[in-house]
Formats: structure tokens, C-alpha cells, sequence
């Protein structure tokens, strides 16, 4: 009888180490590390970082010298990989200095929207009732604006500085953060172990952080691996149109833009800077998808 | 016929009446952050660089109103556009914004619907195809493609599609509306080639997202219980697709109308830059650079009312095919 209790007591806490031993995340990078597509996009993004934070630093020019040669279809004597631009300034050069902008966007813009969306969207699933009802229906207004416009005259009226343009597009690229995170909370809200928190005397601010934040983390993870190439479109849309960030910087997209207006002639200025942003997205959404695989199986 | 009527009784008339209230709102939100926005933007629509003196630009301003409070410009621009009246073109010498709206409308009205269409078809004809041949070679490139067509935004795949398409292989125009000499002088005209790169670089990504909704929504709908009992009535494959499967695949298709005309007004802008086509989307970034406020403000009310429209429409006939949805 004691034996057979004991039995069951090692099977158990045998289990439960088996059960710790295969965590949601483990499960998740074990499965994310099988798709091939997903790795493969890790290792390609990987090296454009690399070349887009080094590059720079260790390229024989500057952002601001200035060649004779302008124009120049691509020549290794003198030194020009991708050639020269309509200044005469090194179009590789450039082309990374684009990288690094749009990178560096993605992210912060992405962090802010970030911020705002999971703040929002906890509080007004966790506060439920009135105060969730108000907090979403602004959620809805503001959705149903015409936000790229808005944008855009933001970016007009506080000109183009480029930590403005993080700021205005994280401010728009919320919404759909807070609606997500919202939905989790209240799923998460009527759960047991919320109860039992609170029975036990937690604090609501520590529910939200300590129980709350951690089970949303999943979806939010994938929403933002979609974020960020959407933060780099939008930000790359407005560099094409002519209201990037200020020279002598340049996203992929302002590069974009300068390039179609030269193209008939010098095509090489075109092909640059978009073979970089292409193969910079859809590194970005192979690594999105995987992740939302292999986060939610069921989704497959 | 009594389908059609019954499927016309279930629009949700009060839905539809409170949200067309909800609507106003919203406008006015709209008018006012964007006639802010402009006007307090620094520069201004008379300064042409180092040529206007600060006089000639004080005048200029006076004779439209420019030097009024704001607070009073603001309420005789909204109760201009109550009676219909955008103002005239600040840019733009005698030429009312209403008057620049009708030149561009056409361009990108065309632009943008014939897009829209083109992505319904080929979109969700690639997406049947995928999702009736789920995990084949067809259906693995169908979604390569989708997955390109996504990743890849119009502002690239435009100048490409030009430079190759146009330039390189010179097939088709690269850029502009299609010059014809007539007794008048040179008139630019809209023709079927101008328009062919432009309406295929807007309707890309569309075709790309919807046929991905399409495949999956085919793909649920083939595994639910009413194509489980078409076949086990007999009937033949084709009738359960085309009579039991394909109707109610389609209806993820129909909510995504409204998001995607939102798009494709966006995507206007882009591509009227790309292939410089003379649409409204192409006014507003000019405007918007050259602080040309009306013409701004005018785009921006036609198309936040043309968003909003649009996605009640998509509402009510998602209300009209589905009588499992209920608005309160």
C-alpha cells in the first residue's frame, strides 16, 4: 500500500518534470527551429544587421564625400559596389546607412507601439465594464481614421525629424496592439488561477503584471515580429514620397524614390536599394509566420 | 427572388441609421485634427523659395482670410464644406478645389475599382484553387506567391514592374497618362495600356492577401458539417464546391471589402507617384508639400467619407449573405 503510494508519488513528480521539462517556449523554439524557412530568414537578417550596424563604420567613405564620378555604374576601381548617385555619393554606402535607418525604425517604432497597445489594451480588458467600453470605442474611432493622412500631416506639420516619425507611427500602430492584448486579458480574466490571485490578497496592479502580462506575451510576440515590417513599410512609403527622414540620411525608401526617378538611365539605383528592402521583408514575415506557428499550433 | 428579398429584409435598417449618426462624428473628428495639423504647419502655400517677400506672402494671405484668428477660419471652413464649398486652390491659381477633385476623381476612381476587381477575381481564384488542392505543388506556389505579393510593398514592385515591363522590354507605357495631339493642343488621355502596370501594381498585394483568406476560409468550409452531408446525400463533387461550399467560403471575402478599400485608397497614392498619374492621391502629397490646405483638407474629407461608406456597405451585405450575424 505505502509502496504503491510511493510509486505514485515518484510518477508524479516524475511527470511534473516532464511537463516542466517541455515549457510552452521550449516547445515553441524546437518547433520554430524546424521550419526552414524561418532559419534560413534568421541567418539572412542576421547578416543584413551585421552589415547594416558594421558597414557603415568600416566603408572608406562618408555619408558626405562626394566623388566626381557621378552616377557611376557600379566599378570596384575606383571603389564603388553599387556605384554612385546623383551627388556622387557611394550608393553602397547609402544603401546600408537605408538599412540601418529602416531597421532602426522598425524597432522603435515598433517598441512604442508596443508600449501603448499592451498598457492600453491590459488596463481596458482588466478593468472591464464602463472604463473598457470607453477605452475601445476611442480604439475604434481612431481605427477608422484615415491614419496614413494623418501621418502624413503629422509629418508635415512637425517636420522630419526622424525620431518624430518613430513617435508618429508608433502612435498609430497601436490599435491593433491593444485590441489583442484586450481580448487576452478578458479570456484571461475568468480564468482560475486569476481568482485564486486575488483571493489571496495580490494587489490588481501586481495581477496584471505578475499573471496577466506573462500569458499574453505569446500573441503579442507575434504581433509584433508583423509590426515591425509594417512600421518599416509605412516609414519607407513616406521616405518614397518624400517626406522621410532628413538628408544626408535616407531610408530604403527615400533610396527607393530617388531611384525610380532615375531609372530609365541609371537603373542600378533603383535595384539597390529594393533588392535590400525585399529581401529584408520577407526575411522579416518568414520569421512572423514561423514564429505564429510555432507559438500556435492550431493555427496550422 | 425571394432569396434576394428575404436577404433584403435582413439589413439591419436601425445598424445602419446609427451608424451613418456615428459617421458625422467622426467626420467632424477628422476635419478638425486635419485643419489644425495644416495650418499649423510652418511655411506657407505663397512662399515659393526666395522668390515671394514676406509682404507679397502677408497680402496674399489677407486676400484669402490666412490672417484671421483661427479659431474663425476654422468655423468658415466648416460651414463652407456644410454647403458644399471646398474653397478654391491656394497652389493652384483659379482653380477651385472642387474643380481639382473632378480632374483627379476619374484617374483614381479607376485606378482603384479596377484594382479592387481584378484582385476579387484572380484572388480568390487562387485562393480556391490552393485551398481545394491543399498541400500540393499547386498550392505551395500559389502561396509562395501570396506570401511575395504580401511582403512586398506597391512602391517596389511598381518602379520594377516599370523598368522592366516598360522600360527594358518596352511592352507597355512606364509612366503617364497617354499624350494625344488634337485640334486643341496636346490632351493627356486614359488609356487601357497607361493603365494596365498601374492597376496590376495596386491590385498585387490584394490579390495576395485575399487569396490566402480565400484558401483558408476554403479550406474550414470544405471540413464542416454541411459539405459532410452534401456528400453523404451523393451529390457530385462539383455541385458540393460551386452550391454548398463556395457561398459561404465567399463571406470572409465580403468583410474584407472595407479594409481593403481603404487600402487601395492609400496604395493611390502611391502608385499615382510611381506611374505619375494626375489623381487626387497625387493633389494630396503635392498639397500636403506645399502647405496647399483646402486641397489637403478637401482629399482628405472625400476620402475618410469614401472609406467610411464603403465599409458599411461591406457591413450590410455581410449582414444580408450571413444570417447567423446579428447587430444590436
Amino acid at each position: 500500500m505505502t509502496s504503491t503510494a510511493l510509486d505514485l508519488n515518484k510518477n508524479t513528480a516524475a511527470l511534473s518534470e516532464a511537463i516542466a521539462g517541455r515549457s510552452l517556449w521550449e516547445d515553441a523554439r524546437a518547433r520554430l527551429f524546424r521550419n526552414k524557412a524561418a532559419v534560413g530568414s534568421m541567418i539572412v537578417l542576421g547578416i543584413l544587421v551585421l552589415i547594416a550596424i558594421i558597414g557603415p563604420i568600416l566603408w572608406p567613405y562618408d555619408l558626405t564625400d562626394i566623388s566626381t564620378r557621378r552616377q557611376a555604374p557600379p566599378s570596384l576601381e575606383p571603389f564603388h559596389p553599387l556605384g554612385t548617385d546623383l551627388q556622387g555619393r557611394d550608393l553602397a554606402l547609402r544603401t546600408m546607412w537605408g538599412l540601418r535607418v529602416s531597421l532602426m525604425v522598425g524597432l522603435i517604432a515598433t517598441l512604442v507601439s508596443l508600449v501603448i497597445g499592451v498598457t492600453w489594451g491590459a488596463i481596458a480588458g482588466f478593468a472591464g465594464g464602463r472604463t473598457d467600453q470607453i477605452m475601445m470605442r476611442i480604439v475604434d474611432v481612431i481605427y477608422a481614421l484615415p491614419f496614413i493622412f494623418f501621418v502624413i500631416l503629422l509629418v508635415v506639420a512637425f517636420g522630419r525629424n526622424i525620431f518624430l516619425i518613430f513617435l508618429a507611427i508608433g502612435a498609430v500602430e497601436w490599435l491593433t496592439m491593444a485590441r489583442i492584448v484586450r481580448g487576452q486579458t478578458l479570456a484571461l480574466k475568468g480564468k482560475e488561477f486569476i481568482e485564486a490571485a486575488r483571493a489571496s490578497g495580490v494587489s490588481q496592479a501586481n495581477i496584471i503584471r505578475r499573471h496577466i502580462l506573462p500569458n499574453v506575451i505569446g500573441p503579442v510576440a507575434v504581433y509584433v515580429t508583423l509590426t515591425i515590417p509594417t512600421v518599416i513599410l509605412l516609414e519607407s512609403f513616406l521616405g518614397f514620397i518624400g517626406l522621410g527622414v532628413n538628408e544626408p540620411l535616407a531610408s530604403l525608401g527615400t533610396l527607393i524614390g530617388i531611384g525610380k526617378d532615375n531609372m530609365r538611365d541609371h537603373p542600378h539605383e533603383l535595384l539597390a536599394p529594393a533588392i535590400v528592402m525585399i529581401v529584408t521583408l520577407l526575411c522579416l514575415n518568414f520569421i512572423g509566420d514561423g514564429l505564429r506557428d510555432a507559438l500556435d499550433p492550431k493555427d496550422r | 427572388m425571394s432569396g434576394l428579398a428575404r436577404a433584403f429584409r435582413r439589413i439591419p435598417w436601425a445598424y445602419v441609421a446609427r451608424r451613418l449618426l456615428v459617421a458625422i462624428p467622426t467626420l467632424l473628428v477628422i476635419i478638425t485634427i486635419a485643419f489644425f495639423l495644416m495650418r499649423l504647419a510652418p511655411g506657407s502655400p505663397f512662399s515659393v523659395e526666395g522668390r515671394t517677400s514676406d509682404k507679397a506672402i502677408a497680402a496674399l494671405e489677407a486676400q484669402y482670410g490666412l490672417d484671421r484668428p483661427m479659431h474663425e477660419q476654422y468655423f468658415s471652413y466648416l460651414s463652407g464644406v456644410l454647403q458644399g464649398d471646398f474653397g478654391p486652390s491656394l497652389k493652384t491659381k483659379d482653380k477651385t478645389v472642387s474643380e481639382m477633385i473632378g480632374e483627379g476623381l476619374p484617374i483614381s476612381m479607376t485606378l482603384g475599382f479596377s484594382a479592387m476587381l481584378l484582385a476579387m477575381i484572380l484572388g480568390s481564384a487562387i485562393g480556391i484553387f490552393a485551398g481545394l488542392r491543399q498541400n500540393t505543388a499547386g498550392d505551395y506556389a500559389s502561396m509562395g506567391f501570396a506570401m511575395i505579393g504580401i511582403s512586398i510593398p506597391t512602391f517596389v514592385t511598381g518602379p520594377i514592374l516599370a523598368l522592366i515591363v516598360g522600360i527594358w522590354l518596352g511592352w507597355l507605357p512606364s509612366a503617364g497618362l497617354t499624350e494625344r495631339v488634337t485640334a486643341m493642343g496636346v490632351e493627356r488621355v486614359m488609356t487601357i495600356e497607361a493603365m494596365i502596370l498601374p492597376v496590376i501594381t495596386l491590385a498585387l498585394p490584394y490579390i495576395a492577401i485575399i487569396s490566402r483568406l480565400m484558401r483558408a476560409s476554403m479550406i474550414e468550409t470544405l471540413r464542416s458539417n454541411h459539405i459532410r452531408t452534401a456528400r453523404a446525400k451523393g451529390l457530385s463533387e462539383r455541385t458540393v464546391i460551386l452550391r454548398h461550399a463556395l457561398p459561404q467560403a465567399m463571406l470572409p471575402l465580403v468583410s474584407f471589402i472595407g479594409p481593403a478599400t481603404a487600402g487601395v485608397v492609400t496604395g493611390s497614392l502611391v502608385i499615382e507617384r510611381v506611374f505619375t498619374l494626375p489623381g487626387i492621391g497625387s493633389y494630396f502629397v503635392q498639397g500636403a508639400l506645399d502647405r496647399d490646405f483646402t486641397l489637403v483638407m478637401g482629399v482628405v474629407i472625400l476620402f475618410a467619407t469614401l472609406i467610411i461608406l464603403l465599409n458599411l456597405l461591406a457591413d450590410i451585405i455581410y449582414a444580408m449573405l450571413d444570417p447567423k450575424v446579428r447587430y444590436e
